[in-house]
């Protein structure tokens, strides 16, 4: 037989079989989790199960973050429910203003290894640790919740081998724009996306923004074997011991590979209202922009708002623009605070919400008006996204965004990083 | 199982934000509530023209997007009996199986408006009776034809005490 890829080795040994891709299997998971727009739904279910309890209370999460705080009475009262859940089965909350549900799973749970499942389809950013985690919908992640494992069919892989470095002014985001422009938005359906090669070319945080994208391009997981850097993160984290080496077998078997190299890669925006949409940011230097969004779980790290701020410091936005930031967690917003990256970006003209998803769900903070043109580091420029059908979104770096909020225009981040 | 109504066309790319709109993301808890908007970002006319038994017919990459449940849970709960496809989505597909709403992967170029449809998922067969084409899909595998026939994920463990594939 031949060697094994990374989601063939974490689903068998979660599983207890030798699988391949292609099979099915039922396999343990070590953590699942829900969001305030999918946890009530997942509750529901449980209850339907005719169960009042959880398999494994202290890995089961409800993150409260697409609303909060919460905008309106519904939405307090899923919170309520949700919060009465928790309370009598021994499951987690995860509190209005600790923030996205991703990035908490990154900075305190994620590890190599893992078998992670959650109701939000950018679950996948803990693949950036070697975990396999991956999005479902409320019933599945219920299950999961209820029982301590769920039903895999074990993905075929695509191979990406990157090579070479960033240019100045060029990041991950840029990176994984250009790879689903590359593929398509359906380009990866059902597939698991395997990084490999000069990985050390990106930080955690940049690969965070990578694996999180994996399911713009329709697939299962964006994983990252573990190495140096992800030990060093987990260590200073307090959870060094965590630390295992998950790596893909040297004979396993792809279904495609795919080489990069990170020296041409250029400052890339997805255009409305596909992600799959790119172009050079410099070639859409027409297009005039209403706000301007820095946050989520894609970008809404303390790398993404640094890079922001050193663009933007002692600056202002153009007139018309409004920049709106937000921290992806307490931790990014405290630290952000104490750089002086916060009040950089707000003398600049800036606004900070509490964390969590802010507008990027359509939901409150931020949603567009008729004809409204946003830039945003999110993850998604779908019709409607943003809370109205008639807005344009497009998506980029926090330096691309940051550039262009100084300028009105989407504007080549390079242009003012001189 | 057969299944018989009418076709509703789609194009492609149609995302969980044109079926379930995140401008209504307070409704989640009221699902007949978010049903009156089903679709509305992709068709205005299909919550309220919308019958018992017609299908969704649609080109590539059905469901893209979000892990919202609620998508295919509205579109069950409008009515459809089935969503064809040219592809779809893997989180839309699995919350369908899940939630008993059958998915079809079909090339569905031969189906115009209107047309009245006759799906057989066991034989794997779609019958344009309005234009007299046919086309055959692969069924879906016994694991997941299984679970939807049991009437999704958590009728099938209440049913078998626990997930058999």
């Amino acid at each position: 037989m031949p060697g094994k890829t990374i989601a063939e080795k974490i689903l068998s040994e979660k599983s207890g079989t030798d699988a391949r891709a292609g099979d099915m299997v039922v396999a343990r998971v070590d953590l699942a989790f829900a969001q305030d727009g999918t946890g009530p739904l997942a509750v529901r279910q449980i209850e339907k199960l005719g169960l009042d309890r959880v398999a494994n209370p202290s890995s089961t999460i409800f993150f409260f973050d697409h609303a909060a705080p919460s905008p309106r009475k519904e939405l307090s009262d899923d919170h309520i429910f949700m919060r009465e859940f928790s309370a009598r089965t021994g499951a987690l909350v995860s509190e209005v203003g600790e923030g996205v549900c991703h990035q908490l799973v990154a900075e305190e749970r994620a590890a190599p290894g893992m078998l992670i499942v959650g109701a939000d389809s950018h679950t996948c950013t803990a693949g950036a640790f070697g975990a396999f985690a991956t999005g479902m919908g409320s019933t599945d992640v219920a299950v999961a919740m209820a029982t301590g494992k769920t039903w895999f069919r074990i993905p075929e892989s695509f191979r990406i081998v990157l090579s070479g470095n960033f240019q100045k002014g060029v990041y991950a985001k840029d990176l994984i724009l250009h790879i689903i422009g590359d593929i398509g938005a359906d380009g990866a359906d059902y597939k698991a996306l395997e990084f490999s090669g000069n990985i050390k070319a990106l930080d955690m945080e940049s690969r965070l923004t990578v694996s999180n994208m994996a399911v713009e391009a329709g697939a299962k997981a964006g994983l990252f074997p573990s190495d140096e850097i992800t030990k060093a993160y987990l260590a200073e984290r307090g959870r060094g011991e965590l630390f295992r080496e998950i790596y893909p077998d040297p004979d396993a078997v792809y279904e495609k590979t795919l080489e990069y190299d990170l020296s041409k890669i250029e400052p890339t925006v997805s255009k409305p209202h596909t992600v799959d949409n790119t172009a050079l940011a410099k070639e859409l230097s027409d297009v005039r922009i209403h706000q301007v969004f820095i946050g989520t779980c894609t970008n809404g790290r303390l790398s993404d708002l640094r890079v922001a701020a050193e663009i933007l410091r002692g600056k202002k936005v153009a007139p018309g623009v409004r920049l709106i930031i937000g921290p992806a967690s307490r931790e990014v917003y405290l630290r952000a605070m104490s750089e002086g990256i916060l009040a950089a970006l707000v003398r600049a003209g800036g606004l900070v919400l509490p964390p969590g998803c802010g507008p990027c769900v359509g939901v409150h903070q931020g949603v567009l008006g008729k004809g409204e043109v946003v830039l945003s580091t999110q993850n998604r420029n779908f019709v409607g996204r943003m809370g109205n059908p008639e807005g344009f979104i497009y998506l980029s770096s926090p330096a691309t965004a940051a550039a262009s909020a100084l300028t009105g225009r989407i504007t080549d981040p390079r242009e003012v990083m001189k | 199982m057969k299944l018989r109504g009418k076709a509703w066309k789609f194009g492609d790319s149609i995302s969980t934000d044109h079926i379930a709109p995140g401008r209504y993301f307070h409704l989640r808890s009221n699902l007949p509530e978010l049903a009156k908007h089903v679709l509305e970002d992709a068709r205005a006319d299909f919550a309220a023209g919308v019958k018992p038994g017609d299908f969704i017919v649609a080109g590539w990459n059905f469901g893209l997007g979000s892990s919202r449940e609620h998508a295919p849970t509205i579109i069950k709960l409008a009515g459809v009996s089935a969503v064809l496809a040219r592809s779809f989505a893997r989180i839309f597909f699995r919350n369908s199986i899940n939630i008993g709403l059958p998915v079809i992967t079909v090339d569905t170029s031969f189906i115009e408006e209107g047309d009245e449809l006759e799906v057989d998922l066991g034989e794997g067969t779609v019958k344009d009776l309005t234009n007299g084409k046919e086309a055959r899909f692969r069924p879906l595998s016994p694991q997941l034809l299984r679970i939807l026939e049991d009437g999704g994920l958590i009728e099938h463990i209440k049913k078998h005490g626990d997930i058999v594939l």
